[in-house]
């Protein structure tokens, strides 16, 4: 008998470490990390409450999620891998050509 | 305290430092490897919530498939070593808009919620893959095809991006 504040609070929790993730690093390969991490905290308050309202619903909406995720990682990476080949760098600090 | 609090609690405990672990760690395969052991104590509260298949789906396809990748790509850059970029000075202002997030996420979940709602541990009464597959093939079956086309323009899209240039020049080179 868990309430179900407890999984919503730890998720809130998940995603604000991944927020501070994406605010702290400037390497952007953990800052991809750290948005996987929030899509997770997401995807874990969609099972409590599909779990407390008996409905599949939420469950499959987490099957989405994880398509979307692996296409989005997919391409996410190929396009970190581009910018590595021309730039030599995955800082983000690095990718400013387009500052003027 | 039950013993499903006590798992709760110490599952908690590992998924929060490991999270940690992820935002401090100097090497990229350690952040990964953190985010593994994440992905899979993440996996375990969906046991707890009764989600059978979306367990296994998170430790095939996160833990396994993309984490996997993110190796692979830490690997052939050669990334692995990112010491001295985590300053520690400008470290207060995103650490207090993390807090503030934080903050008004549990404020809205105590006033919305209440903490009188329970997850009862009670087996459903069909399995959990027929049910999703039963739901997947008929409610939702249009999205679950649009899924299918998602990830074949992602794979498309990962490999026109990828791929060297080199093929277009020669060809160019061939034309002077």
């Amino acid at each position: 008998m868990i309430p179900v504040t407890y999984y919503i609070i730890f998720s809130a929790v998940l995603f604000s470490l991944g927020t501070l993730g994406v605010l702290i690093r400037r390497n952007s390969l953990v800052i991809f990390m750290s948005i996987e991490l929030m899509l997770n905290a997401a995807n874990l308050s969609f099972v409590a409450f599909s779990r407390i309202h008996e409905s599949f619903s939420g469950q499959i909406f987490v099957f989405f999620i994880m398509a979307v995720a692996a296409a989005e990682v997919a391409v996410g990476l190929a396009l970190i891998v581009t910018i590595y080949r021309s730039r030599h760098t995955i800082d983000i600090d690095g990718m400013s050509s387009l500052k003027g | 305290m039950t013993l499903e609090l006590v798992l709760f609690f110490i599952l908690a405990v590992i998924a929060v430092t490991t999270a940690v672990g992820l935002l401090t760690s100097r090497s990229t395969i350690y952040a990964a490897l953190h985010l593994v052991t994440n992905f899979v104590t993440v996996a375990i509260f969906y046991l707890l919530l009764d989600a059978p298949f979306i367990a296994l789906a998170q430790v095939t396809v996160y833990a396994g498939a993309i984490m996997v990748l993110f190796l692979f790509v830490i690997m052939l850059l050669g990334i692995e070593n990112i010491a001295g970029e985590l300053e520690w000075k400008g470290l207060i202002w995103p650490v207090v808009m993390a807090v503030i997030l934080l903050a008004e996420g549990i404020f809205l979940v105590v006033q919305r919620i209440g903490k009188n709602i329970y997850v009862e541990s009670a087996g459903t009464e069909l399995s959990n893959a027929s049910t999703m597959a039963k739901y997947l093939f008929t409610d939702y079956l249009l999205p679950f095809e649009i899924t299918s086309i998602l990830l074949l323009v992602a794979m498309v899209g990962a490999i026109v991006l990828s791929k060297h240039e080199k093929p277009a020049k020669r060809g160019l080179e061939k034309t002077r």
